[in-house]
């Protein structure tokens, strides 16, 4: 398995959004090593012939009848807003310069 | 006269009998909690008025005649990872600071209904990832046994309240061992239900295919009452089960085991356990042979393999489901001075608001399930989780419930593992077993360890929806218990009231 790299980790902080400083980016790579070299272990016994199981219950989609009803009102959507205008979420810039 | 160490089931009587009302309970608990929370540190916020006209509420429609239900009126603590509407919600995260949930979560909201009185909301490592409360952002909690050590986690806050009588009853949430471990480390019950027992509406998500909500009590009765009032299909939550659900009330109260196979799980025994954890789960199977059930050694051989693939399973599916945070509709937002495109604040709001915890397990998380490595590691943990499964089944062919000890030690010091991340996780290689295959689980103290003089939780485990066998197993042994000690086991534990 290969070592993970200081520049990996920066790779996987920007596809997680999360902008680490290089001090983070250091000590996250020395732990990321540590706990991959442990969990690594579920590669003994997972042979081919294993079926996986993604979750506890065999789960099937849920269906309900496309029917209006009460629900949060815009206010209330609204209300943990980091910022808003006009009755909507206001957001920094999407597509770059206007 | 109000008595906060008395059981929910006996303050309801209390209540029913008008000795005092609900707001007199409320009130002797909120005084509790300004008297000892300055030196536990279980609640991130209090509700006073919320919990007292709640109280006053179930007082005027008991004196109406109103049919109540067996909880109104009884206060609890709730982990503040489900959502109250109007009341603080941070999960534990400075990436939630200030947030109020305009809606309740489903178990709130039954809680509400059934006029059970909501006192605040518990401390817990952040987003529940963690195993000692030492990853919340807002500062530990401490052990009502000995404030130098941790409660466990993640529902650590929920489970000192409920230790420190500042509530007789609380719910957390368990992942990987959140309720179970931190019940066992402070000498109370807790339980994590069948997974799909009880609805995740309204529950900061984690790991979604692991998480469940639960009750914590001082005894097996109390945490029976709790299961019931808040479990039951939602149509809001795709895998609640739509079922009945399990009499475990009944099951509490039936005290009687004769007859009924216990299996002890060869591979959580002996080595790796602490000789005084070890020696009360003997003294505990002893009482229950005693009482008439048989004891019978099982193996379970791909256990050992559980911690590694929860470590995997669990961080894949938080790096998905924390995609939420990202600072447009809710929570913090940092670094938006109109100069910035979205994705840059997004980046800049994730490193200000999530904790050392959160980011390691995102990482991991994105890293497991990158092109090039998911057959390796996600791929290999859900095979793993395949057979664990299939151990507990084989195991359920034989027996009727599996015991192991709930942790490996007692409660550990603050601060002795929060720089190893891996030993950290070793706390919790008893109770992940339970969730990976998605049966349920009760920690029941047994005693006091001889080295530390510290609570032991033993664990009794049930198949998919059969949690009404761990209540009786479980009520039965805490009344033997009970009877050879002459007092509840928290009556060992320092007042720590007085200023």
């Amino acid at each position: 398995m290969a070592a993970i790299s200081r520049d990996d980790v920066a790779h996987l902080a920007k596809l997680a959004r999360i902008e680490m400083t290089p001090d983070e980016l250091d000590h996250m790579a020395t732990e990321l090593e540590s706990i991959l070299g442990a969990v690594k272990r579920v590669q003994e016994v997972a042979t081919s012939d294993i079926a996986p199981t993604s979750h506890p219950l065999a789960i099937f989609n849920v269906f309900r009848e496309d029917v209006v009803k009460p629900s949060l009102t815009n206010e209330q959507s609204l209300s943990g807003a980091p910022a808003k205008a006009e009755d909507r979420f206001k957001v920094p810039q999407i597509l770059g310069e206007e | 006269m109000t008595n906060i160490h008395a059981t929910a089931a006996q303050m309801a009587d209390s209540l029913a009998k008008k000795e005092f009302s609900a707001v007199e309970l409320t009130q002797a608990h909120l005084d509790r909690i300004a008297e000892v929370d300055g030196k536990v540190n279980a609640f991130l916020h209090v509700d006073s008025q919320g919990a007292l006209s709640q109280a006053k509420s179930v007082d005027e429609k008991r004196a109406a005649g109103e049919k109540l239900s067996p909880l109104a009126g009884i206060p609890l603590a709730l982990k503040d990872i489900l959502a109250q509407e109007g009341v603080p919600t941070t999960a534990g995260s400075k990436i939630l600071q200030g947030w109020r949930p305009p809606y309740d979560a489903t178990v709130v909201a039954k809680l509400k209904a059934a006029g059970v009185v909501i006192l605040g909301k518990t401390n817990m490592d952040e987003f529940a990832m963690g195993s000692s409360t030492e990853n919340s952002a807002y500062g530990t909690t401490q052990n009502p046994w000995d404030l130098t050590r941790t409660p466990g986690g993640s529902s650590g806050g929920s489970a000192a309240a409920v230790a420190a009588f500042e509530a007789p009853l609380a719910i957390g949430t368990d992942t990987g061992g959140s309720i179970r471990q931190p019940a066992a480390l402070t000498g109370i019950v807790g339980v994590k239900p069948t997974y799909g027992g009880v609805s995740r509406y309204g529950v900061v998500a984690y790991s979604s295919s692991l998480d469940q909500v639960g009750p914590f009590g001082r005894t097996v009765l109390d945490s029976a009452l709790l299961h019931e009032a808040i479990a039951g299909h939602d149509e809001r939550d795709s895998t609640s089960i739509n079922a009945p659900v399990p009499q475990v009330v009944t099951a509490a109260k039936k005290l009687d085991v004769k007859g009924m196979k216990i299996g002890v799980i060869k591979e959580l025994s002996g080595a790796g356990f602490q000789a005084g954890v070890s020696e009360r789960i003997n003294e505990a199977l002893d009482l229950l042979v005693e009482a008439g059930a048989q004891i019978v050694e099982v193996s379970c051989p791909n256990f050992e393999y559980a911690l590694a693939a929860y470590y995997l399973i669990a961080p894949s599916e938080a790096s998905s489901n924390l995609a939420r945070f990202d600072s447009m509709r809710y929570g913090l937002r940092v670094g938006d001075d109109g100069s910035k495109g979205a994705e840059e604040v997004m980046s800049i709001t994730r490193e200000a608001g999530f904790g050392k915890e959160v980011k390691r397990r995102i990482i991991l998380g994105t890293y497991a399930l990158s092109s090039g490595y998911y057959d390796a590691y996600y791929g290999s943990a859900q095979k793993v989780r395949t057979l664990v499964k299939q151990d507990f089944e084989k195991a359920f062919e034989k027996v009727d419930v599996l015991v192991s000890p709930v942790t490996p030690t007692t409660a550990f010091k603050i601060g002795e593992k929060s720089n190893d991340p891996v030993a950290m996780y070793l706390s919790d290689i008893a109770t992940i077993p339970v969730n990976m295959a998605g049966i349920g689980g009760m920690s029941l103290p047994v005693g006091l360890a001889k080295e530390d003089g510290l609570p032991v939780g033993l664990q009794i485990m049930a198949p998919v929806m059969q949690d009404d066998r761990f209540y009786r197993v479980g009520g039965t042994l805490e009344a033997a218990l009970l009877s050879k000690w002459g007092k509840p086991i928290l009556s060992n534990a320092p007042e720590l009231g007085g200023k």
